[in-house]
């Protein structure tokens, strides 16, 4: 039973970050990504420390205004002046930063350990069960992760041409009346919800990894906006098979071996992807040499 | 789609007298505290093609975003036919350059028109069979249509620009604004474009474009406006591209015009 619950937590968080990822790759967003997941730290902390819980809506909350947090402060350092990765760099590191200063003053009070944080450990994931009236509904994760899939999945469907047209072109989307910013904030904030959802299984370094390789993947493979999110799904979905697989053999960390699987698809991709792939350059160069 | 058409320039005529499409009153705008714009104010005739013309760093693409509001402005209104610029979104196209956006982006030339309808769609309206024929008919009017389903970073540089052009047209605007529309782009390609700012125009449409090559101003646009932070001038082609306003729109950096022959039609002419 349990690896069915590891594999479906895997799965929840492909897909999520497999749908938020094709759009931080295309907006050229793929360290805000990065940022946000290390920014939500103190939100988790602070959260931790107010409910002494680890799963409560505060915390939910609290991660997720972070991550806006960080997205805005971001923002506000570019709009004056700020080099754009200069100012990612400061604001991320500066937060997660924080968030380790937290822990270390009140690790005593707390049982939060910093290593699942920034690891995960999703081999555990179905010990954390949620039990209504004494009866197991599941683990917790699996619930987190399946309420936010869904509203991912609603928002981006509900607005797919909005979240299309300001990845493509925001000064024509703003010209239409489209809330350019609304919008921006909209991804981030679900991009904060994905992370810390997935922190728990995957921890905050490696939902990076499950944000953009999949989506950064898929962009080798297709040219239609749709199938990108899709593939970028599929590849995630491969990869937490893959991985999983891989981890049990070699007996190694279920996440990392997630997240290995995923960038040896990408380099397959890169390498023999039919229309960008290495490979069929070299040989399209080839044919149109001769 | 022809007969909205027709519809809408009968309704042009019938607005004679009425407001005009555009006008602006002191708009002024900044980047960083330098000042950009300064206080621009005029009123644009319906139905013209009017070229805006300045050196680099005029304040020439930034006077259309502060117009369309895409960048916050210091001061000034911005009116379209009458109303306030957010009231009468739905008549105004644009047209941002091409270097604004990113040509690998995964979609194709009939998707990318098809974004000009977006703004007619509502908050949760879906492109459908509709849209598809409107933008169809748009690809075919700027001669791309059998490149629809092409990959648009598989495009030339001048196709892209006609991509944009009918995306435009899709927006089915009264009032369009255009940055650099004739940006490097091949000689087939800029004659597509000129024809179809001539279409518009018949139509009753008027059409403010930032243009570079002076060498076509006088063949292109009735009107010209002439723009260095400040607006220099701004009338019709034959009364403001004159030698005198264009030394003083670029300063001492157009002392080739002496040397070219574009002026002298303009000189025997007058």
């Amino acid at each position: 039973m349990s690896d069915f619950w590891i594999l479906l937590t895997g799965v929840l968080v492909a897909s999520c970050s497999g749908i938020l990822g094709t759009f931080l790759v295309l907006r050229k967003m793929a360290m805000i990504g990065d940022a946000i997941s290390h920014s939500v730290m103190p939100g988790i902390v602070i959260a931790f420390l107010l409910s002494g819980s680890r799963d409560s809506l505060l915390m939910m909350v609290a991660a997720m205004a972070c991550g806006l947090f960080a997205v805005f402060l971001i923002q506000l350092f570019q709009n004056k002046g700020v080099q754009a990765d200069a100012s990612i760099g400061v604001v991320f590191t500066a937060l997660f930063a924080i968030g380790v200063l937290l822990v270390s003053l009140f690790a005593r009070q707390v049982h939060l350990d910093q290593d699942a944080i920034l690891y995960g450990e999703i081999a555990y994931v179905h010990w954390n069960t949620w039990v209504v009236n004494g009866i197991d509904l599941g683990p917790k994760a699996v619930w987190l992760l399946g309420i936010t899939l869904i509203i991912i999945v609603a928002v981006i469907s509900l607005f797919y041409k909005q979240f299309k047209l300001c990845s493509f072109d925001p000064a024509l989307a703003a010209a239409c009346g489209i809330p350019v910013a609304l919008f921006h904030y909209l991804l981030m904030g679900m991009v904060s919800m994905a992370t810390v959802s997935s922190f728990e299984s995957v921890g905050a370094i490696l939902v990076v990894g499950m944000l953009i390789i999949p989506a950064a993947t898929a962009y080798l493979l297709t040219d239609r906006l749709s199938r990108m999110i899709l593939l970028s799904v599929g590849v995630g979905i491969l990869s937490v098979f893959g991985g999983y697989g891989a981890a049990v053999v070699l007996d190694a960390s279920i996440a990392g071996c997630i997240v290995c699987a995923a960038a040896v698809l990408f380099v397959l991709a890169f390498l023999f992807s039919p229309s960008h792939g290495i490979v069929a350059k070299k040989l399209r160069l080839r044919k149109l040499a001769a | 789609m022809s007969k909205a058409k027709v519809q809408s320039a009968a309704s042009v005529m019938e607005r004679e007298g009425a407001a005009p499409p555009l006008t602006i009153n002191g708009l002024s705008a900044a980047y960083q505290k330098k000042p950009v714009l300064r206080g621009v104010s005029f009123t644009v005739t319906e139905g013209e093609l009017i070229g805006v013309i300045g050196p680099n760093g005029a304040g020439k693409s930034t006077m259309m975003k502060a117009a369309l509001g895409l960048i916050p402005s210091l001061s000034g209104d911005v009116l379209v036919y009458g109303k306030p610029y957010k009231q009468q979104r739905k008549l105004v196209g644009y047209v941002p350059q091409r270097e604004s956006v990113d040509w690998d982006f995964p979609t194709n030339a009939l998707d990318v028109v098809m974004m000009g309808r977006y703004g007619h769609l509502g908050l949760f309206g879906r492109p459908g069979a509709k849209e598809r024929a409107i933008a169809m008919e748009c690809l075919a009017k700027v001669g791309m249509a059998d490149f629809a389903s092409r990959q648009i970073s598989q495009l030339s540089g001048g196709q892209q620009q006609r991509v944009f052009l009918a995306r435009a047209l899709a927006q089915d605007a009264s009032l369009y604004f255009m940055d650099e529309p004739f940006a490097g782009v091949d000689a087939a390609t800029e004659k597509a474009i000129i024809t179809l700012l001539q279409e518009l125009k018949q139509q009753g449409k008027t059409v403010i474009v930032v243009h570079h090559d002076l060498a076509t101003v006088e063949e292109y646009f009735d009107s010209v406006l002439l723009l260095n932070v400040e607006l220099v001038a701004y009338g019709k082609t034959k009364d403001v591209f004159t030698q005198e306003l264009l030394q003083h729109t670029y300063g001492g950096r157009l002392a080739f015009l002496d040397r070219n022959s574009l002026l002298k039609t303009d000189i025997t002419e007058g």
